[in-house]
């Protein structure tokens, strides 16, 4: 029995503001969520990115702006009148009812009434029973959806970490939400289970078509499962865009920072007159708009290759430690100046005792004093 | 095992087995031996008279009349304490800046001693002098003296037992409340449950279990050992009507010597309790859940 589902939801964030106190916990976060998209927050832990997700769901009140679902501003209602579904980094599965209980909770206070839904007085009820068949009907739709349907009678106590997580997703699911909203939903699992539920959650959300706002800390999370994601910061989004365009084109070095893994090396240059920058031996020419000053070039650990030691136009380092990954060496180095970086090369031969690193320009970033990004086509200059 | 370890093992449980030996089965086991016998204290010789205590239990009529007002003072305290600890704790917890304060003045009878309490209840219980019989003089019912009207001085008992009971099970009840995770009082907003009923139904309720079992059995226990307030403020009187099973035991123990017989009710008593808190755990356990 297919469930006819609804078309999924959209939703709008305008100037959404949030104190406490005197802090500020969401400073004005404006975001286009569009209809069926997978939009992830991610940002470092006080980011603010929580509490955007539970200002969605109607937890925290917003002290200024407006939150629209569906194109319906929902700023006045109560969590359950939104129209959306959640699932905790907790699970938060009710831990005295079977996992059918659980799943059916949302569809039984929707369809009972209060009268219906207390002890005894229930069973005044004729319809009930009907009901009760209708709803049972659907929970087992969507636990064979999920694969647990062989779990349906058992007690959340009994289920193990992944299991659970499943159920708090068929709890959602049965509802057909017009938005799924996640906070950190895989980080009570274990690595190995972590990397299996990722892959299963996006091609939920392929299969189901549905709005899902997913928050998480984990940056690889974010880059693996979303179609977008917005980075947020001290209660700002810094960037809003695909995974590639945070990785290629990070609009600036908290960015770039936080995008990556291992992350970007950031090495301090300076810009000169005519658009030339110069950062320990490497010598570079951007545009001729670059103002003369202190920069930071950014140099995805990828960018950097191997070159003889002493070659011109190269970053002359000392190695600290390599990390054989199998198909890929990790050099962690330093440069004279004391500035760490890391390369990832291919582990084809075997790394030499003594050498260098050469980067390609084309895939250099270059941030202003500020951190903000500035466009510039780079070619390398051997040094004179 | 080898058998260095096993004396190893019994030596390291030998100081808590002796203990227990010497603290509660060898006390236990006296008890039992004394309720066989027409012991007196201080009486030099001691005559076996087998289970004739235990039977002349069944025909005694003011232990007869001691067990029935047990039960009612238990039937009485009990359904308040627990529920009436839930309420209040439930009430108090959402408090926030005034909740500690709600919290020490439910909790202050439990800290204060009964006997000196009861001191106090004497007056505000006082028939001419006492606010309680002037409140309920203004009702037009001048000249009540509860704590001497054979009809309501079981009650007035069990109101002032309540009163001292209430206030730990309140701090129970909040230990309880407090580790409710709020997680699950957003999903139950998220599913519709967010109403008072439902939030109750679906989560406060069902997972306060382990907390109300504990409650139950406390509470039983302690509305059964009531003691200090008949002892104090009505000697069981008037006419019987507050003796209890603690209270009769005491004085045929301490007052007549009657030892032996005493020893009998005690472990009457004892198996009431047992059998009691067996049942509640069994009852309570089959719908309690551990998270």
């Amino acid at each position: 029995m297919p469930i006819e589902r609804r078309p999924p939801a959209g939703i709008t964030l305008r100037g959404i503001t949030k104190r406490y106190g005197a802090a500020t916990v969401l400073d004005g976060v404006s975001l286009d969520i569009r209809p069926g998209e997978f939009l992830t927050l991610v940002g470092p832990s006080g980011c603010g990115k929580s509490t955007l997700l539970r200002t969605i769901a109607g937890f925290e009140p917003q002290d200024e702006g407006e939150v629209a679902i569906g194109g319906r501003v929902v700023d006045a209602l109560p969590p359950a009148a939104r129209d959306v579904a959640m699932v905790f980094q907790s699970y938060a599965l009710y831990p005295h009812m079977t996992v059918a209980g659980n799943i059916a909770t949302p569809l039984e206070m929707r369809r009972l009434s209060l009268a219906e839904r207390l002890p005894l007085l229930r069973l005044l009820s004729p319809r009930r029973p009907r009901i009760r068949r209708e709803i049972m009907a659907e929970v087992e739709v969507v636990a064979r959806q999920l694969d647990i349907l062989k779990l349906l009678d058992r007690k959340p106590a009994q289920l193990s970490g992944g299991q659970r997580q499943r159920v708090a997703l068929g709890r959602a699911m049965v509802r057909d939400p017009a938005a799924f909203l996640m906070d950190e939903p895989l980080s009570n699992l274990d690595a190995r289970l972590r990397v299996q539920m990722r892959t299963e959650l996006a091609e939920l959300h392929q299969r189901l078509g549905a709005t899902f706002v997913y928050v998480t800390h984990d940056q690889v999370e974010a880059m693996t499962m979303s179609d977008r994601v917005a980075l947020m910061e001290a209660g700002r989004v810094l960037q809003l865009g695909t995974p590639a365009q945070l990785y290629d084109t990070p609009a600036s070095i908290a960015v770039a920072r936080f995008i990556g893994s291992p992350p970007i090396n950031l090495l301090p240059a300076t810009a000169q007159a005519h658009g030339v920058l110069q950062a320990e031996g490497l010598v570079l020419q951007a545009d001729s708009t670059v103002p003369p000053g202190p920069v930071t070039l950014g140099i995805r650990p990828e960018a950097l290759a191997l070159a003889p030691e002493g070659a011109p136009g190269t970053l002359a380092v000392r190695l600290r430690r390599a990390e054989n990954l199998g198909a890929e060496w990790l050099l962690h180095a330093e440069t004279p100046a004391g500035v760490a970086l890391t390369a990832r090369v291919p582990a084809t031969e075997p790394v030499p005792e003594r050498f260098g690193f050469t980067v390609d320009p084309a895939r250099l970033h270059l941030f202003g004093a500020e951190g903000q990004r500035i466009e510039t086509r780079l070619g390398a200059m051997v040094a004179a | 095992m080898s058998n260095s370890k096993a004396i190893a093992g019994a030596a390291f449980a030998a100081p808590a087995f002796a203990l227990m030996l010497a603290l509660l089965i060898g006390p236990l086991v006296v008890l039992l031996a004394l309720s066989v016998t027409d012991y007196r204290l201080g009486a030099l010789a001691v005559n076996l008279v087998g289970l004739g205590h235990y039977a002349a239990l069944f025909s005694d009529e003011v232990f007869q009349r001691a067990l029935r007002n047990t039960f009612l003072y238990v039937g009485f305290v009990l359904p308040g304490a627990v529920f009436g600890g839930l309420g209040i704790a439930l009430l108090v917890h959402a408090r926030i800046r005034t909740r500690s304060f709600y919290e020490v003045i439910y909790f202050l009878p439990v800290t204060s001693t009964l006997v000196a309490m009861a001191t106090v209840w004497q007056f505000m219980l006082h028939p001419s002098l006492g606010p309680v019989s002037a409140i309920f003089s203004a009702f037009g019912l001048a000249g009540v003296d509860l704590l001497n009207d054979p009809d309501l001085a079981l009650g007035t008992l069990a109101m002032i037992g309540l009163w001292q009971q209430v206030g730990f099970n309140m701090v129970l009840f909040l230990a309880g409340l407090s580790a409710i995770p709020r997680d699950l009082y957003e999903a139950a907003a998220l599913d519709g449950a967010g109403g008072g009923a439902d939030r109750f139904l679906r989560v406060t309720w069902p997972l306060l279990g382990p907390t109300t079992m504990f409650v139950t059995i406390t509470s039983t226990i302690a509305a059964f050992k009531v003691f200090d307030t008949v002892a104090v403020l009505t000697k069981g009187g008037p006419l019987g009507s507050t003796e209890t099973l603690l209270y009769v035991l005491y004085l045929e123990g301490f007052q007549y010597f009657r030892t032996g017989y005493a020893a009998a009710m005690t472990i009457v008593l004892l198996a009431f309790l047992i059998i009691l808190s067996v049942i509640q755990a069994r009852v309570i356990d089959r719908k309690v859940h551990y998270a």
